[in-house]
């Protein structure tokens, strides 16, 4: 049968599968680990058991509220059930039976329960579109995308020139997920001008920034989406082969992938002669091995060709010296999402998402100390106060609001008074830090920033490839000072030595990693200079993180001279005698363990 | 006169033949290689890297470096209990530097090694992803968040 046909077919078959009443159960990372898979098949079972019809539990994508997970959705009306475990199972099957819902189970606003998933605060502000089908269809089973649109946009597509397709790509202004928000349709169109019988398309799924994993999600929950845009994008530029390198620590998505893979291959829309044109293409995956210097395109082509993942100096541009040398076409996963979308409702509706400079939504996700831990889709242009409060419900700790960080490794701190910027490519770099792939991390108080600064300076340089001197030297170098500073040993023009090596290093670097290490020393120096100030002239840490410098003290007020605290002291730093006057600690021996801290019962001794 | 082992005179273990016959001549697979000797073993040793050598045609001293170079890939055998510390940022943030200091103390190794009796293996990791769980330790058979 011909593929259009078959399509058609499936479609027909599952006409209404959003009417359809169904029990869709979070199977993303998070809710597997909170046992997930455990609730599907009780809740299969359950179903068997009271014998209901037409009603099916199914597998679905993540629905971004990790903090609540594992998360069990009832379609067609969307009831939204949180932390729900294997018993829970009965009353969700009773609740729906007699048309009820299980309102023990429902999330609350507060003290209000909400019934519907899209009117809980956490998804009011929110507008999912690279995310559209997670939380809607099985990401298992080809023919749901099917029968929800997917692949009409292939369809739409190959009724298009190439240069059709470019056009709706420049009115869509999508730029790069990955981070540097470089134009798409520019990729494209250089890709496509080169002449060249033999060209790749590659997917970027080495998502490596610690606390992002929106990439995951969607490969985890919406797998058939990235590789629809692949195919366009082969059919667009000419390239007959595709490699999607993907994160081996990501071994649900992996699975999926290759599921999805093989029911495409098996539909026919992947192989020869797509929907009978003679345009051809084959899709492989690729496994990353745990270095975050593969996800900078040039070293990824070198890891898929099976060498060390060590960039490449550029020019030649992936565009026209790529994968085993040939011209490639690199797009990160959260864009090849988007794309479908932009085929299927036009370039226009796309660019009216957004700001000025950044079209249609980022995906973001929420770490750190936030209530609403999870992943969320949002307009471009949307405060970082409507994420961090609305969205995400607060700080955790009930302590101040310090800092988020975004961008991971290459990003930068974003202070409070900063928390009304409209968050755009072009703003987060405006105040030093950057988009990046979209790793939210908030911070309170007790978090200090030179350790902080410290802590990514230690990511980078472990994760320095090591081709570059201004990388593998520098980044160490600057590490060595902020290790001085945070141990109390820092002299006032260490800074000044940061800022020099900050900007060799960002000038002379080979490639992003390089350039973009200084970043998380450049913003904590920018908005929290007083911190480092206090590190080296009053040796203290503000924030009490950096142990060297941090002092323990004991209230003689409220020291009864128990002794408890001498007798777990692991190095005999406490002095004192039972029942005869305050107890005191010896600074020369403390190691500032905090064993005492923890063991006194009259809570006496404290870290400042 | 001697041959060189890797080369000749040398008969490699089953597993390790079926894996490097299925890459056979294609030295572009060798991380797909790797990999699977490193799911199966634990570590990728001295023979599976004269067996992949040979049979991929990669450079015994290529596959030195890119073993050395990604961090999936271990010259040493892990633990039966391989335990993994998350030092991503969000992990970082609630304090998961202490949990391996506290592992390091527990166990008397340091974070790469391997207890004397080869049952535990301690190792920090970058992020896996599941910063809800914030602090994450995986060990072999099971998952502690």
């Amino acid at each position: 049968m011909e593929l259009s046909k078959k399509l058609e077919k499936i479609r027909k078959e599952k006409k209404d599968l959003t009417k359809q009443t169904r029990i869709l159960v979070c199977s993303g990372t998070g809710c597997t680990s909170s046992k997930s898979m455990g609730v599907l098949d009780a809740l299969t079972e359950e179903v068997q058991r009271q014998k209901l019809k037409n009603v099916t539990v199914s597998k679905t994508g993540c629905f971004g509220f990790c903090a609540k997970g594992p998360i069990v959705v009832v379609d067609p009306d969307e009831i939204f059930y949180e932390m729900v475990k294997k018993d829970d199972s009965k009353d969700i099957v009773e609740a729906l039976k007699t048309g009820n819902v299980c309102e023990r189970l429902l999330a609350k606003d507060g003290e209000t329960l909400v019934k519907k998933w899209h009117e809980l605060n956490f998804y009011k502000k929110q507008q999912r579109l690279a995310l559209r089908n997670c939380g809607k269809i099985n990401p298992e089973d080809i023919e749901e995308y099917i029968a929800i649109g997917g692949y009409t946009a292939l369809e739409k597509a190959l009724k298009m020139t190439p240069d059709e397709i470019i056009d709706e790509l420049q009115k869509s202004g999508l730029r790069g997920r990955g981070g540097a928000g470089f134009p798409t349709y520019k990729k494209w169109m250089f890709t496509k001008q080169v002449d060249s019988l033999q060209k790749y398309v590659c997917c970027n799924a080495d998502e490596g920034d610690p606390g992002a994993f929106m990439d995951r999600s969607i490969l985890e929950g919406d797998p058939n989406s990235v590789i629809e845009a692949m195919i366009i994008a082969a059919y667009c530029i000419g390239a007959s082969k595709g490699y999607i390198y993907v994160r081996a620590e990501y071994p649900i998505a992996v699975e999926r992938l290759k599921i999805a893979i093989k029911q495409a291959k098996e539909l026919g829309l992947l192989g020869n002669n797509i929907f009978g044109t003679n345009f051809s293409f084959d899709l492989e995956i690729r496994l990353g091995a745990g270095a975050f210097v593969c996800g900078e395109e040039t070293a990824l082509m070198n890891s898929i060709e099976g060498m060390r993942g060590e960039p490449r100096p550029r020019p030649p541009f992936p565009a026209v010296k790529g994968l085993f040398k040939s011209p490639t076409l690199l797009n990160n996963v959260e864009t090849y999402a988007n794309i479908p979308e932009i085929i299927n409702k036009g370039g226009d509706w796309y660019a009216s998402i957004g700001t000025d400079s950044s079209k249609g939504t980022k995906v973001f996700a929420l770490g750190g100390k936030i209530k609403n831990v999870g992943l969320v889709e949002v307009p471009m242009g949307t405060t970082l106060r409507d994420i961090v409060y609305d969205i995400g419900g607060g700080i955790s700790t009930g302590k101040e609001f310090k800092a988020a960080q975004t961008g991971g490794p290459s990003g930068g701190c974003i202070p409070k008074e900063h928390l009304d910027t409209k968050i755009d490519y072009e703003s987060l770099s405006k105040i030093g830090s950057m988009m990046g792939s979209g790793g939210l991390i908030v911070m309170d108080e007790d978090t200090c920033m030179v350790n902080l600064a410290k802590f990514f300076l230690e990511f980078t340089v472990s994760e320095s490839c090591g081709k570059c001197v201004p990388c593998r030297i520098g980044t160490k170098r600057m590490l060595e000072i902020l290790t001085r500073i945070t141990e109390g040993k820092g002299k006032l023009e260490d800074i000044e030595k940061l800022e020099h090596l900050a900007s060799t290093i960002k000038s002379a670097s080979l490639c992003g990693l390089g350039q973009t290490a200084p970043n998380p020393v450049l913003s904590t120096l920018k908005y929290f200079r007083d911190e480092y100030i206090a590190h080296i002239v009053d040796k203290k840490c503000p924030a009490g993180e950096c142990k060297s410098l941090s002092k323990i003290h004991i209230d003689p007020d409220k020291c009864k001279s128990c002794s408890i605290c001498q007798r777990n002291c692991p190095v005999g730093a406490i002095k004192g005698e039972i029942k005869k006057g305050p107890f005191e600690i010896d600074e020369s021996k403390c190691i500032k363990c905090g064993v005492c801290m923890t063991k006194c019962p009259f809570k006496a001794i404290s870290k400042g | 006169m001697s041959h060189c082992k890797g080369c000749k005179g040398e008969s490699f273990n089953e597993e390790l033949l079926e894996i490097a016959k299925r890459h056979e001549n294609v030295p572009e697979d060798i991380i797909e290689a790797l990999h699977e000797v490193q799911a199966k073993y634990g570590y990728i040793s001295d023979e599976a890297q004269k067996c992949l050598s040979k049979y991929l045609k990669v450079p015994m001293s290529e596959i030195y470096g890119i073993i050395t170079f990604y961090s999936a890939f271990s010259l040493k055998p892990k633990g039966k209990y391989n335990i993994q510390v998350c030092l991503g940022t969000a992990c970082y943030v609630k304090g998961s530097e202490s949990i391996l200091t506290a592992f390091e103390k527990e166990l008397g190794i340091k974070c790469g090694d391997i207890t004397e009796d080869g049952m535990f293996s301690l190792e920090d990791v970058r992020c896996i992803g599941a910063c809800r769980f914030s602090t994450s330790n995986c060990s072999k058979r099971r998952s502690i968040w």
